[in-house]
């Protein structure tokens, strides 16, 4: 054991080194964000809560190609179709379990025709078992709801799509 | 002076005198035990704060104003919960642990002087009463950690055993540096001994005592980062895993009125304890108690600091130091202080 290694630990360098990085740390500014009252900066590729979006004429843009279903990687999706009146090929169950989902966004990226999307929305819950079985009426009208935001994000993030 | 005050009270002094005094004492007690309850209270809030702040986080901050109340609320949840006792526990000891272990840490505060009067009893020996009690509270633990009937509780209790024996050693030696220096086993002695000012304290003599006093206070008490009797990494929670409710309560109350005890004995017998730093009219005006609750407040700092700054000692690590560091030091300077003291150089040791 050398001096300078018995003068340290005897004078407890080390300890005090350790204890000068805490206290200083206790003057620094802190970084916490208080959430319910303010938010981090969110991206506008964020993946969230789901919607099925409508065209301007109102139309669901959703054609039941399924593709979101093969590529569901948690199989969150359940999708059944027909064809209508009109002759174009339409859903009839459009199903999304949230507890299954895993957020990935690959329905999204999957869509043709930017029908089923990911929004920003966050901050939502279920209470009951089967409470975030979100079917096609409830998307559709998450889509209604958040339609503006979610143009505005889709328009944001066009340029590098 | 609290028996007079009775006395005082139209009709008092009609009752016995025995039950004048009982009545006297009970309310010393009361306005002994009740701040140091709320110092509890307000020093786990304290360190989930200052912790934070090291961490550059906010610390508790919902409840109430700026979370002034949080240690209400976490009393309160306490108290509400279950108390779960397993199935193949000592039902009697594993209900008597925890008092064990918070009555002594209470106890003890009966021969603090806070200032030079206002002490519940002044008696001879009280740095020995005060060292009885403290290696009694570790009888809650080692009960506690037995009538669990689980291994986690066990190992903790065990460990806590170890390290109490190791550590209680060095902690008897650095008092006893305190007394041959104070020649007097009355914690009010040793006070005013000190009088004078910042140079007259028993920290300058006694450095080396000092660091291990508090050192080895630090692991009696199982804080961080000698607290390997609770290791959450390794045994879970060690010796109080199976404690719920008030009684886990009861645990953190003792821990940490231990804390505070072990930095009040700190402040008294090395640092002046109510005396001001300076002797001079103008800190003299101070009360002395305002004194006495700073120092306590830098060592109790002090406990939260090194908790936010080191990792848990190995449990080798932990004897090796008590016993091949701390020991050998305490013995050194025990040595150096008796020979100074039968030669010309006494006077640096008085």
């Amino acid at each position: 054991m050398s001096i300078s290694h018995f003068i340290k630990s005897f004078t407890l360098f080390e300890l005090w080194k350790g204890l000068a990085v805490t206290g200083s740390h206790l003057f620094q500014r802190k970084i916490t964000v208080q959430y319910p009252e303010e938010y981090t900066p969110m991206s506008p590729r964020f993946r969230g809560l789901h919607a099925q979006r409508r065209y301007p004429n109102g139309e669901e843009r959703c054609i039941a190609c399924k593709l979101c279903e093969a590529i569901c990687p948690a199989m969150a999706i359940t999708i059944e179709s027909e064809q209508r009146d009109d002759g174009t090929r339409r859903t009839t169950r459009y199903d999304i379990d949230m507890t299954k989902c895993i957020f990935c966004g690959f329905c999204e990226e999957a869509c043709p025709v930017d029908a089923i999307v990911e929004t920003h929305v966050f901050e939502y819950h279920g209470e009951k078992r089967g409470d975030l079985l979100y079917t096609k009426e409830m998307l559709l009208a998450n889509g209604d709801m958040y339609e503006k935001e979610i143009a505005a994000a889709r328009a944001k993030d066009a340029k590098y799509r | 002076m609290m028996e007079e005050l009775l006395l005082s009270i139209p009709y008092v002094d009609l009752l016995p005198e025995w039950l004048v005094l009982t009545m006297a004492n009970v309310i010393l007690i009361v306005l002994i035990v009740l701040p140091v309850i709320l110092h509890v209270a307000y020093l786990t809030f304290a360190e989930r704060k200052i912790i934070g702040f090291m961490q550059i986080r906010v610390g508790p901050n919902r409840v109430g104003p700026r979370g002034w109340l949080q240690p209400i609320a976490d009393v309160i949840k306490l108290l509400l919960k279950e108390i779960v006792i397993p199935s193949n526990a000592n039902k009697f000891l594993f209900l008597i642990a925890p008092m064990l272990a918070l009555i002594p840490a209470l106890v003890a505060w009966a021969v603090i002087p806070f200032t030079d009067t206002w002490q519940l009893t002044n008696i001879d020996a009280s740095l020995l009463f005060v060292l009885a009690l403290t290696s009694i509270g570790v009888y809650g633990i080692i009960i506690a950690g037995w009538a669990s009937n689980s291994k986690y509780a066990l190992l903790g209790a065990m460990r806590s055993a170890a390290q109490m024996v190791a550590y209680e050693i060095a902690m008897g030696f650095a008092l006893v540096g305190v007394l041959m220096a104070a020649n007097s086993l009355n914690l009010n002695e040793i006070v005013t001994r000190q009088s004078g000012g910042v140079l007259d304290w028993y920290i300058w003599p006694l450095l080396p005592l000092f660091f291990v006093y508090f050192i080895s206070g630090v692991a009696e008490t199982n804080r961080a980062p000698f607290d390997i009797a609770e290791g959450e990494s390794e045994i879970v929670a060690g010796f109080h895993v199976e404690y719920s409710g008030i009684t886990f309560g009861l645990f953190f109350l003792a821990e940490y009125a231990n804390m505070i005890l072990i930095s009040t004995l700190t402040a008294l017998m090395f640092l002046g304890g109510w005396l001001p730093p300076f002797d001079i009219p103008l800190l003299n005006m101070v009360p002395g108690f305002a004194w006495l609750w700073l120092k306590v407040a830098l060592f109790l700092f002090f406990y939260l600091w090194l908790r936010a700054t080191f990792p848990r000692y190995r449990y080798d690590q932990i004897m090796r130091l008590g016993w091949k560091v701390l020991i050998p030091v305490t013995l050194v300077w025990i040595g150096i202080v008796g020979v100074a003291q039968q030669t010309q150089w006494g006077y640096l040791f008085h």
